[in-house]
């Protein structure tokens, strides 16, 4: 079976260094302006949603076209799953086509290990159910990189995740991703939206630690929580937890802010991020695109060695 | 051949040119580049990522040593392990990231390698910088030229052409040559 990338604990703090150092090359193609290599030329990568998404879904098919690799949209309302086709059923249809990697995401914890276990092609978890969203957490990762000038690792970096952890794969993918370079997170939620077991710090009190933290990480505050009571009211959790214009005077001025969107308005943030200094949303977005290029090519480009020539072709 | 100093060679291998022949031979390659392009206006080195860099920029201060003329010819690197047709028959890892920071459109390139083997880096270099614009010619320099040539690629400028067999390494830096 081929290389696939599930979850960053898969990658160990060694591969996500090197997915961050490829992706420096990658977002290099994408200043150009012809953005496209033909590194992955004849390779096809398939998108597989089971769950809504438009940026990351976009973000995948503009990733897979600059390394010239073909793309195909697999979109489950057109589909036959309409007429009862199971998801394995699915794949193994798909990956008859000739497919060499699957960009998965659906709403149950665990589809893209299930997948894996179906198809010789590489899998690409892009997210699934409450578990894990490994790409978001290594954009993340990089835009942090990036804006910090922080390329060694995080030693020392203090980061708070703040809103629902409970339900969130990007707070569990991100924390653990930051954990691993190095960097000290504190997880801020109301007590009824953290996980029953936790193994870092957390806190109720935003206020307490929000002029110390190098990096604020938002959450979006799912509307449909408030259906399960976790939460008394959005207006309560915005004064308790959203970032407002007091809250933000307050930061540290090189200190970063950043959300994964889509981003409630009015909820989590309530200041305009267009006018925080520190605010690296839309590089979020922009450097996803080369994260993605890089993790694309990383298991796609080449690992199928020792064929001829190794000599030094210098 | 000058014989420099035999602690850097490990066993088995051969050192063919010197630290000191590596410079004259840059500086013979300068004046060389200086003439075949009438000087140096509009002319730029360009590195292939990463063996070609260190020989780009020393060609770089050797023609600005010999050339007067007041602006200095820019230097740039490319990497090209993005365009190999080679990815799939051995690991690739981008070696260190481009940096053009000059336009390509309308000039005179010359690309820049340490060693000059197969071609097929040349090749994939030449694909690479067609994507930052279109220069008015490209032209080769290579510090080794050491044959077995897979493709109609030919080297302008050459430092030292050195007959090897496919199953010997080369390694050219500013401290030397050497076979192993």
């Amino acid at each position: 079976m081929t290389a696939s990338l599930l979850t960053v604990e898969d990658l160990g703090t060694s591969g996500i260094q090197r997915i961050l150092d490829l992706a420096d090359h990658m977002a290099e193609v994408n200043r150009r302006p012809n953005p496209k290599v033909p590194a992955l030329r004849g390779k096809t990568v398939c998108n597989v949603f089971f769950e809504d998404s438009t940026r990351t879904r976009l973000s995948f098919e503009t990733a897979a076209k600059r390394l010239s690799a073909d793309t195909m949209t697999f979109a489950v309302g057109q589909s036959s799953v309409n007429k009862g086709e199971s998801l394995r059923d699915t794949i193994e249809t798909i990956a008859a086509m000739g497919v060499d990697a699957f960009v998965v995401r659906h709403g149950s914890s665990g589809a893209p290990l299930l997948v894996d276990g179906w198809t010789t092609a590489s899998v690409i978890n892009a997210g699934d159910g409450w578990h894990a969203h490994p790409t978001q957490a290594l954009l993340d990762a990089y835009t942090i990189r990036v804006a910090l000038n922080r390329t060694a690792g995080f030693d020392g970096l203090r980061v708070a995740i703040v809103g629902d952890i409970k339900h969130s794969r990007v707070a569990r993918s991100t924390a653990t991703a930051l954990t691993m370079l190095g960097a000290d997170v504190t997880l801020v939620a109301p007590r009824t939206l953290l996980p029953p077991v936790i193994d870092l710090p957390s806190t109720e009190a935003l206020d307490d630690l929000i002029g110390d933290i190098d990096v604020l990480y938002l959450l979006r505050m799912q509307q449909e929580r408030m259906g399960e009571a976790l939460v008394p009211s959005l207006r309560e959790y915005t004064m308790r937890f959203g970032l407002t214009a007091d809250r933000a005077a307050r930061l540290a001025p090189h200190a970063l802010v950043m959300h994964p969107g889509p981003m409630n308005r009015g909820v989590e943030i309530t200041v305009d991020p267009a006018e925080l200094p520190g605010a690296v949303i839309t590089q979020q977005v922009t450097n996803g695109i080369a994260v993605r290029m890089a993790v694309l090519f990383d298991l796609l480009g080449g690992e199928r060695s020792s064929m001829s020539d190794e000599k030094a072709t210098t | 051949m000058a014989a420099g100093p035999e602690t850097s060679t490990p066993p088995g291998a051969k050192q063919v040119l010197g630290p000191d022949d590596v410079r004259r031979a840059i500086t013979r390659m300068a004046h060389e580049i200086i003439e075949r392009n009438h000087g140096t206006d509009r002319v730029a080195l360009i590195g292939i990522q990463l063996g070609g860099v260190w020989l780009a920029e020393a060609l770089g201060e050797a023609i600005a040593r010999i050339d007067t003329s007041p602006a200095a010819v820019p230097v740039g690197s490319v990497d090209a392990s993005l365009y190999r047709d080679d990815i799939g028959l051995r690991p690739v890892s981008p070696a260190a990231v481009s940096d053009l920071r000059f336009d390509v459109n309308g000039i005179t390139v010359v690309l820049v390698d340490d060693v000059l083997y197969t071609g097929r880096t040349v090749r994939a270099a030449l694909d690479a910088i067609g994507d930052y614009g279109r220069p008015r010619a490209v032209q080769l320099a290579v510090l080794v030229d050491r044959g077995h040539r897979e493709l109609p690629i030919r080297p302008d400028f050459v430092g030292k052409n050195l007959p090897t067999s496919s199953t010997e390494s080369v390694s050219a830096t500013v401290d030397g040559v050497v076979i192993s």
